[in-house]
């Protein structure tokens, strides 16, 4: 294996972790757009979760309104050049873009939008407007995409917004979780200024919340929506889980980001689990220069949830998929030396283990991708929330939680998706908190 | 392999693919590399006295991913003295003693006629070619399609020439005329020997958004140009047959030019009449080479039909090109989509029902997006099949079964018209529309919309 060597500085990096969907020259978007067919009832525009006007956003960069396609986009979605780079547009809009009836390339929507996002960021073209006062206060737990989406549509509605963040960085985990060839840091930064600096709600960082604090501000506030995402890697109760070189996957990817080139990763690796966030943490370790990367599923591999193309990539920068193997034990006299498996297979619909059939694989390192915990404890000292059986807050149609104050979105409502589910809710939400004031 | 070569009123040349007098003529250098690549003839740049041009000279339309699908010029003729074009005449016809090479004259006098025409039979040329299309700047002196606009203007200078000539006479006529036939009856009448056309049309091809200028921007001002290439190619083909019809300009060989540009253009513009076709945008597009796909093709397409010569199958579509009134009204096609085919684009539910007769329905259950055809409502217009993005999905189905036969002529004959405003004979009486009202029907739940 050994495809990446390990980066040095920040250019190796940039080499190793490579832009799968770099940003396409006038030339190219000219061409492109052109091969849209202007559907009716775009199949497109109906897979989008935001619903962006894709035909039209298209025919608008093709005659030279790039501006104008941006405000198409940012008028559903806020984070319009970030979801350009990290939606899995195969599964969304490209996967439903007629041409695939015919064996044709889909149009490349994603890079199209980013595109002409891109442009209005760069040259900070001044698109939004701060809605005149309406005297009303919001608070926004949380600067992810579900956060930051409902600040920026209450701002053009009048609101004025508090935005409390733990971390020191606004979007999430578009910044903190998602692979780094998707999108850079500076992108998705530029995109967050773009929208601040146009919108000016306030971002209160380093300043995680407790529920003391949001209870106290069910009377600071007119409404409070909490964008605050799911928490850390869940124990899994492996015995060994706390020996050292064992990281939850979330955390080692946020670290990556951070960090870049003097992120360290081992030289053999184990991760555990079949999700995308699996996926990424595995093709981040090859990338880093582990010379092993072994990416272990309980099941088989027609049962992982991670999408096909995010193990393709995967196995091209180089992992090994290790399938119905689960883990018994991670092995180490302090530190990870390896981790017992067991084979699986699969009874009348139940996975089970096989008998005798134990092996070790070697390794100074295991990921945990086994899923991220939710943020149960918080909920539960909140008044009147309610969760599902999931733990997932519940919330209505308007994404109003069962206290009326309370407004949700993003994967603390739906478990865990993308960044454009989440930026859909903070949007739907701000609306609804304002026809839920109008009509008190 | 089918014989292609042409004896065009007496031009012989090895093929009936010429280039038209423009750029690509402007040289020897050129008229030898195009001859070498295949090319059967050439008219030459249009000589006269040499003019002074522009610099900033072409503009262009383009459409969705199409390069010059419109292209326009603000040039004059030749703006290099006579003696140097005439010397390289010479060389070229030395080298290529059997293509064809037609020099194109714009001058004004007779005694400068009876002049070049000379010079121009000294330098070897076959053939003269007069042009009297030239639609900017020339014609503002009198020249180009001044004289192609004035029909007894034309005839007496076609008259001089003939008179001074001893090699076969093209007249090029200009398409900037409501009735080409007028021109074209006074070039025969004044005695020529084959026809031109067309020459470029005026235009305007786009303003700058920023100047207020037009296309080409010169310092600031513009001025109409000349439009050519792909887009007036329907335009040519309608005047060709106009020509080729008519009883006594039909008579004399017509050399087809206007927007030809791959084998097809060429088989069109031959079915209609043309004996030879002039070509000047596509090769300013992309050079001489093109000529391989033209040669090819035809000799296939001769080939597949079994034609000899292009002589065979000349004219053959005009018999079939007749008045509106002669087509036959009981002749009734319905539109049919092929679902295994279909994308589901809809654009050809949102055509018909917006721009044409409300004949199509999207499916009930919205899950397949494959439209269906409510035949009770298809006038057979051809939009749908015409918007469809997919080769061959939707035809046009005959539903008559060929017995009956009523021209619109034969119903005036019989006095079967409709006369008056709100007679029982007009052909939608009782056409289903929907309501006005339920356009607004659907005005919340519009998905393309809200
Ligand atoms: C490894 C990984 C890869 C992913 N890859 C993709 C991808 O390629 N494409 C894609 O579309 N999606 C991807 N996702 C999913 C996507 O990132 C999330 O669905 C999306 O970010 C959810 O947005 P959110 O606003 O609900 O939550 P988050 O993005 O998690 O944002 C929540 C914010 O709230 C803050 N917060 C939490 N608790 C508190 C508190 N008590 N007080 C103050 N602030 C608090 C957090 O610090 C965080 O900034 C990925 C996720 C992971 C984990
Ligand atoms: C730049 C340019 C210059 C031209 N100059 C002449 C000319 O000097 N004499 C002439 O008869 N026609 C001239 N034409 C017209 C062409 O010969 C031809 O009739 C016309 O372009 C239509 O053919 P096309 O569609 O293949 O270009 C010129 C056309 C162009 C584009
Ligand atoms: S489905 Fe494809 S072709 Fe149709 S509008 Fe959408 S992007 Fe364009
Ligand atoms: S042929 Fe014309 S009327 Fe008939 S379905 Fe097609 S568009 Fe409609
Ligand atoms: S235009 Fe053609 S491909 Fe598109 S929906 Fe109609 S029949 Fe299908």
């Amino acid at each position: 294996m050994a495809e990446y060597k390990k980066p040095k500085n920040e250019s190796e990096f940039n080499q190793n972790f490579a832009q799968k969907k770099p940003l396409m020259n006038d030339t190219e978007a000219y061409y492109e757009s052109s091969r849209c067919l202007f559907c009716y009832d775009a199949p497109c525009m109906n897979a989008c979760p935001t619903h962006i006007d894709i035909p039209l956003f298209i025919k608008q960069i093709h005659t030279d309104n790039v501006e104008g396609a941006a405000a198409t986009i940012y008028d559903a979605n806020w984070f319009g050049n970030a979801c350009g780079k990290v939606c899995p547009t195969g599964m969304l809009c490209e996967g439903a873009c007629v041409y695939n009836h015919q064996n044709v390339p889909p149009i490349d929507i994603g890079r199209l939008q980013n595109y002409a996002t891109d442009k209005v960021i760069r040259e900070k073209t001044k698109l939004f407007k701060e809605g005149e006062s309406n005297g009303r206060k919001v608070a926004v737990v949380g600067a992810g995409p579900a956060g930051l989406a409902c600040a920026c549509e209450l701002k053009t509605m009048g609101y004025e917004v508090d935005v409390y963040e733990a971390k020191s960085k606004p979007s999430g985990l578009t910044v903190h979780g998602v692979a780094p060839y998707k999108i850079t840091n500076e992108e998705v930064l530029a995109e967050m200024d773009y929208l601040q600096e146009q919108l000016n709600y306030t971002i209160h960082y380093n300043h995680p919340v407790n529920a003391d604090e949001i209870n106290k501000m069910i009377n600071k506030y007119d409404a409070i929506f909490l964008g605050v995402g799911l928490g850390a890697t869940a124990k899994r109760g492996l015995p060994g889980e706390e020996k050292e070189g064992v990281v939850g996957a979330v955390e080692f990817i946020e670290e990556l980001r951070m960090n870049h080139s003097d992120k360290s990763v081992g030289d053999k690796v184990v991760v555990i689990g079949g999700g995308n966030t699996a996926m990424d943490a595995a093709s981040g370790s090859a990338r880093l220069g582990a010379s092993e990367v072994t990416l272990a599923y309980r099941n088989s591999k027609e049962k992982m949830g991670a999408y096909d193309f995010e193990y393709d990539l995967a196995l091209h920068a180089g992992v090994k998929g290790l399938f119905n193997a689960t883990p018994l034990e991670i092995i180490g006299n302090g530190s990870v030396s390896g981790v017992r498996f067991i084979r699986t297979k699969e009874e009348n619909g139940k996975l089970t283990e096989v008998q005798g059939s134990e092996f070790t694989i070697a390794c100074d390192q295991v990921i945990m991708a086994t899923g991220q915990a939710k943020q149960t404890q918080l909920f539960q000292q909140i008044e009147g929330l309610k969760l599902d059986d999931k733990n997932r807050l519940v919330v209505n149609e308007a994404y109003q939680c069962t206290h009326p104050k309370f407004f949700a979105g993003g994967d603390a409502v739906n478990g865990g998706a993308e960044v454009v589910n989440a930026a859909y809710h903070g949007k739907i939400a701000a609306q609804g908190i304002d026809n839920w004031l109008n009509n008190k | 392999m089918a014989d292609l070569s042409i004896d065009f009123a007496g031009i012989k040349a090895p093929n009936p693919f010429w280039l038209a007098s423009a750029p690509p003529t402007n040289s020897g250098y050129q008229v030898m590399k195009a001859f070498d690549a295949g090319w059967g003839g050439a008219v030459w740049k249009t000589l006269g006295v040499p003019v002074v041009n522009v610099s900033s000279r072409y503009g262009a339309i383009n459409y969705r991913d199409t390069r010059m699908a419109g292209f326009n010029n603000i040039e004059l003729i030749t703006d290099r003295p006579l003696a140097d074009n005439l010397k390289e005449i010479e060389e070229v016809k030395k080298y290529f003693p059997d293509h064809a090479v037609i020099a194109s004259l714009m001058v004004e006098s007779k005694a400068e006629w009876e002049q070049i025409i000379k010079d121009v039979e000294n330098a070897g040329a076959d053939g003269i070619e007069l042009n009297f299309g030239c639609p900017h700047g020339m014609c503002e002196r009198g020249m180009g399609s001044a004289v192609g606009q004035e029909p007894e203007v034309l005839k007496t200078i076609v008259g001089w020439v003939m008179e001074a000539a001893n090699i076969p006479v093209i007249t090029k006529l200009s398409p900037n005329i409501s009735h080409i036939t007028d021109p074209g009856l006074a070039a025969v009448q004044g005695g020529t020997d084959a026809i031109s056309l067309i020459n470029t049309i005026k235009s305007i091809v786009g303003i700058d958004l920023d100047s207020y200028a037009p296309y080409p921007i010169v310092d600031g001002k513009g001025t109409n140009g000349g439009y050519c290439g792909p887009a007036v190619k329907p335009i040519a083909m309608h005047m060709l047959k106009d020509l080729a019809k008519h009883p006594e300009i039909g008579k004399v060989p017509i050399s087809g030019i206007g927007g030809i540009e791959t084998w097809r253009d060429v088989v069109e513009f031959i079915l209609l009449g043309a004996t030879s076709v002039q070509v000047c945008t596509a090769v300013m597009h992309y050079g001489f080479g093109i000529v391989r796909e033209m040669e090819a093709g035809l000799q296939k397409f001769m080939n597949d039909k079994g034609y000899n010569t292009i002589y065979d199958f000349a004219g053959k579509a005009l018999p079939n090109v007749t008045e509106w009134k002669h087509l036959n009204l009981k002749h009734k096609v319905v539109a049919d989509i092929n679902e295994e085919k279909c994308i589901g684009c809809e654009l050809c539910y949102i055509a018909c029902d917006d721009g044409a007769h409300q004949a199509i329905a999207l499916p009930e259950n919205g899950e397949n997006r494959v439209p269906s055809i409510i035949e009770k409502n298809c006038v057979g217009c051809n939009l749908c099949s015409l918007v469809c993005p997919v080769e061959g999905c939707i035809t046009m189905v005959k539903k008559d079964d060929g017995t009956e036969h009523m021209t619109w002529h034969e119903r005036t004959e019989a006095g079967t018209i409709p006369t008056t405003f709100n007679d029982k004979l007009a052909g939608g009486l009782g056409h289903y529309v929907p309501e006005p009202k339920l356009a607004l029907k659907n005005k919340n739940g519009h998905k393309n919309g809200s």
